[in-house]
Parts: structure tokens; C-alpha cells; sequence
């Protein structure tokens, strides 16, 4: 029999409704994976029992002849959205422990579409972070590993690290994420899968645990492209308790995908040539231009003027979002409460904060009380969203003369767990080509495209128009279809 | 000493202090709970004394993921109260994040309009009114009107060392009207406050309930000498009557003038009012005020009024107080009549409808005013729960206009209908109280009584003129006072020669 867990999402649906496999055998196949690979950490509370229910509905629903979409495939939930009765901690000792007794409308939306959770997934705390190691569950460790003779743990990339490490590590088919700035995409491109932030407001950002509520975005990370346009159907949708939902319909992407790209213009950003870039980043960026050549699309070189204000922009309007989203987390009604012998509130609030959030989310929060403050708001905050504004018009700009735009997801291959925590400035830069189509609002995916001379995954970016996911995810295709890419990581664990 | 001077022209309210007059300077921030079913940005219920923790969504005990979403009635009764003070509306308007801590505000930040609020410019006038200090009318500037969450409520009495927190008042609607400092003395600002209550209950948007905390003012008093620049001012947090608003006033004026004259100087500050000592005290000084870190809600999209909301709004607007007290002096009321039914929206709703079935406005607005008013008074009822209603005052009404009953019988009448709740036809009926213009029957009794009375007619003819009401009064008694006074009147007139 094929071994299940190397199936996607495409294929076991497929099987399943053709009755090649039970949703049960495929469920149990998959927990077993899980059960198997304590060693990634890529789970912070395991839920077979939810997985083998919902196979077993699937599986009822087969023979009744009410197959749902996405019937008998168990997936990864990203531990940011809160799920009815499983603990939901975004990474954090503040909501260790924390029951929810509501459940996001992503996750509802997928288990409607007949999806069983096989865990939820580690992350950075709070979402903040680019390799996942400053969760409170302890760091993500990526399955590839370099082919130097060393054995170093990579970074699965962050934050939506426990998510790209298990669907690498074929834990599960598919899982969700969410891109604040780079969080699907970077985790993405450093394990070799695929994974798309649509435009913002497309999900629902209802019961996930806010980072910065201007840019957090729900979407899919899975093998490949296809994959990811039929989950994004089943996450997607308008959502009256969402007041940034978009009231679109969602379009039956999948039906569309085409890696055609005849008439299409693909915009290359000057900009985002860095002076003294990893050469096989270089490389793969020119080999997927010639891949969308290939596959009809009109090449054009395009200017993103402000590109080099998106980073330090971003670093000030997340961290001010956050800095007021993280203030409910007190100690006052759920979560953790620290109350010293003799504690009056204000000792609560600074004995709890200090013990439930980590030292990147204790930074984020003390840079975006500080760029709020009175004083500073105009200098920084105002001055961000000047800049905010500018880039969505540079995009704008550049739209007018292509459809999509391609450049590297990440400036790098995944790096050594450890190598740039002692250095933020130098771990944020791994953003600096994803957060300017956050800023912009707009969708973007990461494909896998080439391995690094170190053998390991690179990834590419397309960047599309506001609500045209579809164009986006057909460029991804045409890469998809051309790179070939089916390098996966050698089991170690 | 100091003694408030009042009189005169409503600015010349002066503190005399010992170098010589100070004027006070008042700005009013009103903070006004909206009349809705739900909370500002959740379904929560909103009923005033429930149970703690009863009415808390979980948007308002501040879940994790759980976001703000905004209610469009809420905003439709903000933007009607910006059109009952004509004010400008702003159909851009955004919602910023105020941000503190406090285990009252589960959030750590209020949602409120800080930058682009809903209501900009608008007014009101207070009128004139003699026997409070107010010798004329006079209009106060609004500046602003903004929508935003109310706060939950500590409750430090259930627990020997810990505060319990009752969040059913977290994320309530409040509305926050914000008046020019353009009050001169505490009388403008009590009939400020009492004409502004009034505005939002004709409209509808708050009820105005001062006691449960639906209305509740921050009092800004300032101090200065006739003509100088504003002083220092000093806002006192939370006053919920209009007597306490007044007080406050009276008392920081005070307490401001008797400061600088004896050297010292106005810290702009917050001060809490302590009713049982009738006393302000600092709270907290401008140094220690907090940075709320203002900055735009990023769940919030701004919120853009199209025409279509704004038509309905504007429609779905009541006539107004001083719309309605026009009407009533042209009908003829009387300036005091017409004052003390437009007061109150339910005491001008039910004189409207006593108006609508055919009672003519000036005997009923007397009517109204001395009987129904006296009659509710002695129950203790308001006139929402009034036993009689406009429909059967009307007929009571009817029967008086029309010579059916005299106004001495209406009141026997009326009295009765309140024991009974029997319509004033059935009770006239019943008990035979119409009153007769049988002239005949009328004659023969004139005709007893003057025979009876031989030495006051006399004295009558003879120049006592003020008997004639002794006849009438005679006359009546022995007709039971069913005689219809005008035929009395004739016939006594005629039979007196």
C-alpha cells in the first residue's frame, strides 16, 4: 500500500472518496507520525482522538454519501487558534493551560469541511518570532539538516514553524498558519513546502490570538500549490464578526489553477537585489524568472521605491499593535496570575507579564509602548504609517505594469538554531522581503524552487493584487510545475 | 468671606473674594449611557442591575482572539443626538484605543474616538428662568460628541482582602458630550445639564437616569477675574446628580479663589466629589496623569455614514423640546405651562395625544398641570403609569368644553375615575352629575332662595354687589351644583332685576 502519510491533501481526498483507504486508516497513519517525531517538538498538545473521530464521520459520510470537502484529512491546527476544549497557549506561559470554549472560525470552518486535528502546532510565543525558538514550549527543531558532515538543528522557521516542520516531516498533509510578516511564508521556504498568506481580510482573523490585528492573516501551508488553494477555500470567507473580514465570495480557486502564464506580466523588483546576498539565493531568483518565462509570462523589471522603509515601518506598527493587544493578558480573568504574598493589582500585572511572557515578546511590547508614547507617536507611529501608505502605493505603481511580482521568499536558507537569537536585529532581517506585501495588505505565497548548495530549501515568493489569489497561486504552479522540487528531509528523528 | 452673588444678568454669578470679584468658567464632559439593546462593540445585554457577570460577552471579558465589532444602533443614536443639537456630523469618523490598566477594563484599553469623533460643533440653549438665577436664555456651545466602551465596575466589599469585578457594564455604549467652557455660574450649569437630559430622552438615545449611572458629568471649573484670560481648571470625575454638579461648581470655585488669594496656585488636576462631605479631592495631578497611547483601533475599520443612515437618522427624529414649546405658546399656553410640559418627553408625549383627541390645548395644559400632575403627585406615579389616560382625559375634557359638566363636577368626576378607572361619561351617567340648563327647574329655586334671602336682596338692589356671587353659590348648592353656571348666572341677573 502507499504509505499514506506521504499522500497530499488532493490525493487523499481523492482516495478517500474513491474508497482506495479508509479516513480512519489515513488519521491513525498520520498519528502515528506524530506520535513518532517528539523529537521535532513540532506539537504542543497532540489530539488523536479529534483526528480519529473526525476520519471516523468522514468515513460514515463516505458510505452515506454526504462527502464534505476536505473529508478525511487530517490536518496540523497552528496553536494561535483557539479551539473548543484544546488548550490554546500561543507558545506562551501566560496561556499555558488556557481552555478556550469557542472555537475560531478558520478551525470551524475546517472541521465543517469534514478536517480532523491531528495536534496544535508549536510557534513562536505570540507569534513572534523567525525560527520558533522563542516559544515557551521550547524551539521547533526543522527535519532537514545541512549536508556539511555537521549535524546542527536548523530553524524551521518562524513563527508558523511547527506548522512548516510538520507537514516537512510528513506529520501531517496540510496545517494552518498565520503571516504577520513573513510567518507562513519564511517557515515555508526554509522546509521546502508551500504556503500562502491571502490578502488580508480574506480569513477571518476571529479567535486567533492576536499579534498585530493591522496585519495578522490566516492562510494554508501544505506540500504543494494545489494543496494550498483548496484549503484556502475551506479557511477562507466573510465573517460578520470580523469587522476587517472581506464581504467577497471566495472564489473556486482550485478549479482555475492554471500554470499557463500566457499574457501575464511578472514584475522582478529592483530593490529587492541585496548587496552581498547569498548567491544561491541570486540564482534561484534568475532560474525562477525563466521558469515563468517558460510558462508564457512577459518579464518585467519594476521599481518598489520605498522598499528599504518596510522593515524598520513594520518593527514600529507591530510592535504598537501588539504592545495594546497583549495588554489583556493580565492576570485578571484566564491565563497565568502571579499574585506575591501581599500583591496588590499593580504588583500582579508586573509579577504576572514578567513570568508569562517571554524576553521577544517583553521587547516588542516595551518597543511598542515606547513608539505610542507621548512624544514619540509622530516620530515613529505616524512616520510608520506615512511609510505604510507609500509602499501600498509603490505596489500599486507596480501594478500597472505586471500581475505578479517574483523575489526570494527569505534572504537565506534556514540557519543553526541558536545563530541569531543573540542578535534581533539580525533575526528580523529575515523578513525584509516578506513584510513589505504584508504592509500592502496583499496575497503572497512561498513555493519551494531549488536546494542550496548545503542542500537545503530555498523558496520563491509571488506577490499578487489585492483579492487576486488566483493569480498568485497559477505563478506558483507554473514554478511548481518547472522546478520539480521533491527533496524532502532525511528521517533522523 | 465669600458668598456667591446671584441675580441680575445670569454673568454676573460672582465669588467675592478679598481682592475683589472672580468670575467661574464651566465646561461639562457628559458622559451618556446609549438607550440599546446591546453593547457598543458586542450582543451583550445591557439591562441596568443584573446579576454580576451576567451580561459579559466574551468580546467583553476580552478572550483571546475575540474582536470588536460595532453596533450600528448605537452609532445611529450618537449621530441622532448630534442632529438634536444640530451639530455637525461627521461621516468619517475612526475609533482609537485609549490604553491603561485596570482590572475594570479587561481589554487594557478603552475603545474610543480620540483623533476623528462622530458629532463635531453643535449647541443647545438653556432658557431663561427667573426664579433659578437665569434672567435669559442663552446658548452653550458643544464641541464635540464621541462613542465609546464604558468600563466594568469594582466591587471591593465581598471579599476581606481581594476586589471582585463585575464586568456587565464593560464595553457598554457611552456617548461623551463635551461642551465649551461656556457656563458662568452653577444655575446655567444645572439647566444645561437638565435641557441636555431632556434632548437625549425626546430623542431617545439615553434615559437620562442619573441614579443608575446613565448620565453621569466631568465638571471642568476654572477661576478669573472679569475679563482676564481662563485660569488653571480643575475636572472633577464622575458627578451623577444635577444638584451634585452644582455643588461641585460652588464648591472648586470657592475653593479655587480662597487658593490664589492666599498666595497659592490652581494645579490642573483630577478631583473626585464626596457627596456626604460635600467636598472635592485630588485624585491625581496633570504629572501623574497617564499616557493612554492613543492610537487607532487596527480592528476597526473607520466608520463612513452614507447618506441613506443619515436620511433615516434625521427622519426618525422626534419634535423637539424647544420645537414643541413653540407650538404650545402659539396654541395659547402659558410660557410657565408650556415650560413644565415639555420638561419631561413622557408628560409632552401625553399631552400631545390629550391634544390629539380633541381637548383644546389651553384648558387642557391647566387641566394637565394642576390636576393631573396634583392627582399623580399624591399617588406618587409618573405619568407613564398615569391611571387615566389621555383618551379618557379628553372625554372628561370634552364634557366640560361641551356644558355637559361644570369644572367643579370635572374634578368630582376626575376623582372618581381614579377610583373606578370608569370612563367620565359612564360616571356622570351613572351618578347624574350632568348639569342641567332646565331653566324652569333653575327658576323655581332662584325663586325659593330670594324669597328666603328678602334682607339681601335688599341689600343687594341697594348698591352690595359682591352678594350676587352668594346667589350663584345658593343656587348651585340647592341644584346640587348640576346647574349650568352661565344659566344660573342669567337667570339670577334677570330674576335680581
Amino acid at each position: 500500500m502507499t504509505e499514506l502519510t506521504n499522500l497530499t491533501v488532493t490525493q487523499i481526498r481523492d482516495g478517500h472518496r474513491a474508497g482506495d483507504f479508509s479516513a480512519v486508516e489515513v488519521a491513525e497513519a498520520f498519528n502515528a507520525n506524530v506520535a513518532g517525531a517528539k523529537a521535532l517538538n513540532a506539537f504542543i498538545v497532540e489530539t488523536p482522538e479529534h483526528a480519529i473521530a473526525a476520519a471516523k464521520a468522514a468515513d460514515a459520510d463516505r458510505a452515506a454519501g454526504t462527502l464534505k470537502p476536505l473529508s478525511g484529512v487530517p490536518i496540523g491546527m497552528k496553536d494561535l487558534f483557539a479551539t473548543n476544549g484544546v488548550q490554546t497557549t500561543a507558545a506562551s506561559h501566560m496561556l499555558e493551560g488556557f481552555v478556550p470554549r469557542y472555537e475560531s472560525t478558520v478551525s470551524a470552518k475546517l472541521w465543517d469541511a469534514g478536517c480532523g486535528m491531528l495536534g496544535k502546532l508549536n510557534l513562536d510565543q505570540f507569534a513572534m518570532g523567525s525560527s520558533n525558538e522563542t516559544s515557551y514550549f521550547g524551539n521547533v527543531i526543522s527535519p532537514w539538516k545541512r549536508k556539511d558532515g555537521g549535524n546542527a538543528a536548523l530553524a524551521p522557521g518562524g513563527s508558523s514553524g511547527g506548522s512548516s516542520t510538520a507537514i516537512a516531516a510528513r506529520l501531517c498533509p496540510a496545517a494552518t498558519g498565520t503571516d504577520t510578516g513573513g510567518s507562513i511564508r519564511q517557515p515555508a521556504a526554509f522546509t521546502g513546502i508551500s504556503g500562502i498568506k491571502p490578502t488580508y481580510g480574506r480569513c477571518s482573523r476571529w479567535g486567533i490570538v492576536a499579534f498585530a490585528s493591522s496585519l495578522d492573516q490566516a492562510g494554508p501551508m501544505a506540500r504543494d500549490v494545489r494543496d494550498c488553494a483548496i484549503m484556502l477555500e475551506n479557511m477562507a470567507g466573510f465573517d460578520p464578526k470580523d469587522a476587517t473580514s472581506l464581504n467577497l465570495p471566495v472564489p473556486d480557486w482550485e478549479a482555475a489553477l492554471s500554470g499557463d502564464l500566457k499574457g501575464k506580466a511578472v514584475g522582478i523588483p529592483k530593490e529587492y537585489r541585496l548587496e552581498g546576498i547569498d548567491p544561491d539565493i541570486d540564482a534561484m531568483w534568475d532560474a525562477g524568472i525563466a521558469m515563468l518565462k517558460d510558462a508564457g509570462a512577459e518579464v518585467v523589471e519594476i521599481s518598489l521605491p520605498h522598499t528599504k522603509y518596510a522593515l524598520p515601518a513594520y518593527y514600529i506598527i507591530a510592535p504598537a499593535e501588539a504592545s495594546s493587544n497583549l495588554a489583556r493578558y493580565d492576570g485578571v480573568r484566564y491565563g497565568l496570575r502571579d499574585l506575591p504574598q501581599g500583591a496588590g493589582l499593580q504588583d500582579m500585572y508586573a509579577a504576572t507579564r514578567a513570568d508569562g511572557f517571554g524576553p521577544e515578546v517583553k521587547r516588542r511590547i516595551m518597543i511598542g509602548t515606547y513608539v505610542l508614547s507621548a512624544g514619540f507617536y509622530d516620530a515613529y507611529y505616524t512616520q510608520a504609517q506615512k511609510v505604510r501608505t507609500l509602499i501600498a502605493r509603490d505596489f500599486d505603481a507596480a501594478f500597472g505594469a505586471c500581475d505578479v511580482i517574483l523575489a526570494p521568499t527569505a534572504p537565506s536558507a534556514a540557519f543553526g538554531l541558536g545563530e541569531k537569537m543573540a542578535d534581533p536585529l539580525a533575526m528580523y532581517l529575515n523578513d525584509v522581503f516578506a513584510v513589505p506585501a504584508s504592509l500592502a495588505g496583499l496575497p503572497a505565497m512561498s513555493v519551494p524552487a531549488a536546494l542550496n548548495r548545503e542542500g537545503l530549501p530555498l523558496g520563491l515568493q509571488i506577490i499578487g493584487k489585492a483579492f487576486d489569489e488566483q493569480g498568485v497561486l497559477n505563478a506558483g504552479l507554473a514554478i511548481e510545475e518547472r522546478a520539480g522540487f521533491n527533496a524532502r528531509a532525511e528521517k533522523w528523528w | 468671606m465669600l458668598a456667591p452673588k446671584s441675580g441680575g444678568k445670569m454673568s454676573d454669578y460672582r465669588i467675592k473674594g478679598e481682592t475683589g470679584e472672580w468670575e467661574v468658567v464651566i465646561g461639562l464632559e457628559v458622559h451618556a449611557q446609549v438607550t440599546s439593546n446591546a453593547k457598543l462593540f458586542s450582543g451583550a445585554a445591557t439591562a441596568f442591575g443584573a446579576e454580576p457577570n451576567t451580561q459579559v460577552s466574551l468580546v467583553d471579558a476580552a478572550m483571546p482572539g475575540m474582536l470588536p465589532v460595532p453596533n450600528r444602533e448605537c452609532i445611529r443614536q450618537a449621530v441622532r443626538t448630534g442632529m438634536a443639537i444640530e451639530a455637525q456630523i461627521n461621516k468619517y469618523s475612526r475609533f482609537d484605543r485609549k490604553n491603561y490598566f485596570y482590572a475594570d477594563l479587561p481589554q487594557g484599553y478603552q475603545i474610543s474616538q480620540l483623533y476623528h469623533p462622530i458629532v463635531g460643533e453643535g449647541s443647545l440653549t438653556i432658557a431663561a428662568d427667573e426664579k433659578a438665577g437665569l434672567p435669559e436664555a442663552k446658548v452653550i456651545g458643544v464641541e464635540r460628541i464621541h462613542v465609546e466602551q464604558d468600563a466594568g465596575k469594582l466591587m471591593h466589599d465581598q471579599h476581606p482582602t481581594m476586589s471582585y469585578v463585575d464586568l456587565n457594564r464593560s464595553g457598554v455604549a457611552l456617548m461623551e458630550i463635551v461642551s465649551r467652557p461656556d457656563m458662568r455660574s452653577p444655575a446655567e450649569a444645572g439647566a444645561y445639564v437638565r435641557k441636555l437630559r431632556s434632548i437625549l430622552r425626546y430623542v431617545g438615545s439615553c434615559d437620562g437616569n442619573m441614579e443608575e449611572g446613565s448620565m453621569r458629568a466631568d465638571v471642568n471649573v476654572s477661576v478669573r477675574k472679569p475679563g482676564d484670560e481662563f485660569g488653571t481648571r480643575t475636572e472633577t470625575k464622575n458627578v451623577n446628580s444635577v444638584r451634585f454638579v452644582m455643588a461641585v461648581i460652588e464648591g472648586e470655585a470657592k475653593r479655587q479663589v480662597e487658593l490664589i488669594e492666599s498666595g497659592g496656585t490652581v494645579v490642573q488636576e483630577t478631583r473626585l466629589y464626596d457627596p456626604d462631605r460635600n467636598e472635592t479631592r485630588s485624585m491625581r495631578s496633570k504629572e501623574d496623569a497617564h499616557d493612554y497611547r492613543y492610537f487607532p483601533d487596527p480592528d476597526l475599520l473607520p466608520l463612513i455614514l452614507d447618506d441613506d443612515f443619515l436620511a433615516e437618522c434625521r427622519d426618525s427624529l422626534p419634535e423637539l423640546p424647544d420645537a414643541k414649546r413653540a407650538r404650545y405658546l402659539a396654541a395659547g399656553i402659558s410660557p410657565y405651562n408650556a415650560d413644565v410640559l415639555t420638561a419631561e418627553v413622557e408628560a409632552a408625549r401625553w399631552f400631545d395625544t390629550l391634544l390629539d383627541a380633541g381637548a383644546k390645548p389651553v384648558a387642557a395644559a391647566n387641566w394637565v398641570t394642576s390636576e393631573l400632575f396634583g392627582a399623580l403627585n399624591r399617588m406618587g406615579r409618573d405619568i407613564s403609569d398615569s391611571p387615566v389616560s389621555p383618551e379618557r382625559a379628553a372625554e372628561l375634557l370634552g364634557l366640560v368644553a361641551d356644558g355637559t359638566i361644570s369644572g367643579t363636577i370635572a374634578k368630582a368626576v376626575f376623582e372618581k375615575m381614579l377610583e373606578s378607572g370608569d370612563a367620565a361619561g359612564v360616571i356622570v351617567e351613572r351618578e347624574g352629575l350632568k348639569q342641567t340648563s332646565d331653566t324652569g327647574a333653575i327658576e323655581a329655586e332662584i325663586a325659593k332662595i330670594l324669597t328666603a334671602n328678602a334682607d339681601k336682596v335688599e341689600q343687594y338692589k341697594g348698591g352690595k354687589e359682591a352678594l350676587f356671587g352668594f346667589f350663584v353659590g345658593q343656587t348651585m348648592k340647592a341644584m346640587q351644583g348640576k346647574a349650568n353656571p352661565q344659566v344660573v348666572n342669567e337667570l339670577l341677573k334677570k330674576a335680581l332685576g
